[in-house]
């Protein structure tokens, strides 16, 4: 229950300090940063990264959704291309999916240039590989569960009974 | 010309939370814990079922008691929640908030000159309800050191024997405070023995975080002299839909809904689509903001005990309840903060006897703020120490 707890509050926000888990959970210290250490060494939490709003900076971030259908053959399974896309430094998400399309896989870039250029000259080529749908994001309005934007404001009373 | 006002009104006072209003608007940095809602929204698929029922046209009166439907939901639920068994043809009423449903308990069974005994620290709006019904108001404290739970020996100290009303509030605003089975079995020896009918505000009870609510109502010989009040602002975040319900005994509810069809006519149509919504399908929603109302009940918990001040271990509601330091007043401590942290919180004198050298805290805010105004507090408890 505790490692629920611990990784309830980390998906919340993996920037809370070990002792504001420790308060919210009614745990110690050490015992939130050892359960943090277990769920890191059984690959259970793989990392940490913030999540970007990437309209609010002037860089321009191009990011795509690709559809991939793959033909598979005896020597050759989901895993293996999976493994072979996944090396790729472009590619940010991979996942095996059911429906029209096999793979999902999420792609970003400097520009609409560069990201199509790697569909076409590195993922495309690919053998198994049928074909690609490239669906470049527009705008993003949630990522990891988190509303972007500049949120609701709180037009609460300050005082109510 | 100046017109005379009844004397009723003249009796009540501003409310004691409205002057520490007024201060907060004047600046904008203020992290506000002296809120009484959610900062959830309510859930989609009853803002949906809201939306759906003003398309579809659906705004004319409903029954005087509330939607059919409406109270066959709140039936169910009652009964597999809490226990409570009542007949929703005669013994729930829907209202337009649970403030309603206590208003007209008071007017259906104060008469002028009749004693209401009330728990305190409680909910700011008993008392004037009581007064407004023309009763006289007997304050029952409870204090830290029986956990702000009501006693007997609380109720005898106070002349309880004699009153004709008993107002419980549990789990508890202010104080976060809860009443278990074995900690009512006596208060409800008392209320039979000595005849007191009793009005239970249960609008927290989805809200207790260690083991299951218990209604008065359930124990032997109570259904039949409890008046049990509940609704959808706080479990819901409901708040500004304003929707209750009341369930007691036939004859009561029936002269509370005399009342109400001659004042209210009926709760807000729009609202009551939306709790029907709320029953049927919104129970991820409650268990997910009660588990985040718990996670931040520990935080801020733990942040008062490092900070030095004594606080309540509060079991329910959305509300905890420090101590300010020795030598200072809840007002002055209230004012203080407010003025040089900007954080807002509530003087537990303002709850009635019993609040006093207490602060309501509420954890109705995102962690963020949470973590933010406990820092702030921190350093004016240092900078004052």
């Amino acid at each position: 229950m505790s490692e629920r707890e611990v990784l309830e509050s980390l998906r919340e926000n993996a920037r809370y300090s070990t002792a504001d888990i420790a308060r919210m959970t009614d745990l110690d210290e050490s015992e939130v940063d050892a359960v943090i250490e277990e769920l890191e060494d059984a690959g259970v939490i793989c990392g940490y990264q913030p999540v970007v709003d990437w309209d609010k900076l002037e860089d321009e971030r191009v990011r795509a959704e690709v559809e991939l259908n793959v033909r598979l053959d005896r020597e050759t399974g989901y895993g293996d291309i999976a493994e072979r896309l996944a090396r790729f430094p472009q590619v940010t998400a991979l996942r095996l999916v059911s429906g029209d399309y096999d793979f999902d896989m999420e792609v970003e870039g400097d520009s609409i240039r560069e990201v199509s250029q790697f569909v076409s000259e590195k993922v495309a080529p690919v053998p198994e590989i049928t074909q690609t749908v490239t669906h470049y994001v527009m705008t993003s309005y949630k990522e990891n569960g988190i509303e972007l934007g500049n949120g609701d404001e709180d037009d609460r009373l300050s005082f109510s009974p | 010309m100046t017109i005379e006002l009844s004397e009723r009104v003249k009796t009540v006072p501003p409310s004691g939370i409205r002057r520490f209003f007024e201060i907060a608007e004047e600046r904008d940095d203020v992290i506000s814990l002296g809120v009484g809602e959610p900062d959830f929204s309510t859930p989609w698929a009853a803002r949906d079922a809201a939306i759906a029922s003003l398309e579809q046209g659906k705004t004319s009166y409903t029954a005087n008691r509330g939607k059919r439907e409406l109270r066959d939901a709140i039936s169910t639920y009652v009964s597999d929640r809490f226990d409570l068994e009542y007949d929703p043809d005669e013994q729930i009423i829907v209202t337009a908030g649970a403030s309603e449903a206590v208003d007209l308990a008071f007017r259906a069974l104060v008469d002028p000159g009749e004693t209401v005994a009330i728990a305190q620290p409680a909910y700011i709006s008993y008392e004037p309800g009581v007064i407004f019904a023309g009763g006289e108001v007997l304050s029952v404290p409870t204090s830290k050191g029986d956990d702000f739970r009501l006693t007997v020996g609380a109720l005898e100290e106070a002349g309880a024997a004699d009153a004709d009303l008993l107002v419980l509030c549990y789990p508890n605003n202010p104080t976060g405070a809860i009443m278990r089975e074995d900690d009512l079995e006596p208060i409800a020896a008392f209320a039979r023995e000595h005849g007191l009918t009793v009005l239970s505000d249960e609008i927290y009870a989805e809200l207790t975080y260690d083991g299951e609510h218990v209604s008065i109502a359930t124990l032997p010989g109570m259904r039949e002299r409890t008046v049990v009040f509940n609704g959808f602002s706080k479990a819901h975040a409901m708040t500004g839909l304003r929707l209750g319900y009341a369930l007691g005994p036939t004859d009561v509810i029936g002269a509370m809904n005399r009342i109400h069809q001659y004042t209210m006519l009926s709760a807000p149509t729009t609202a009551q689509y939306a709790a029907l919504e709320a029953l049927e399908s919104c129970h991820d929603d409650v268990r997910e903001m009660v588990d985040q109302y718990d996670r931040r009940r520990r935080f801020v918990l733990s942040r008062f005990r490092e900070i030095g001040m004594d606080v309540f271990e509060a079991k329910g509601a959305f509300y905890c309840f420090p101590e300010v330091p020795a030598g200072v007043s809840a007002t002055e401590f209230a004012e203080e903060v407010l003025h040089e942290q900007g954080v807002a919180v509530v003087p537990g004198d303002v709850f009635g006897e019993g609040g006093t050298g207490h602060l309501r805290v509420s954890y109705a805010t995102g962690l963020e703020e949470l973590r933010e105004a406990l820092a702030r507090i921190e350093t004016f408890v240092e900078e004052n120490d």
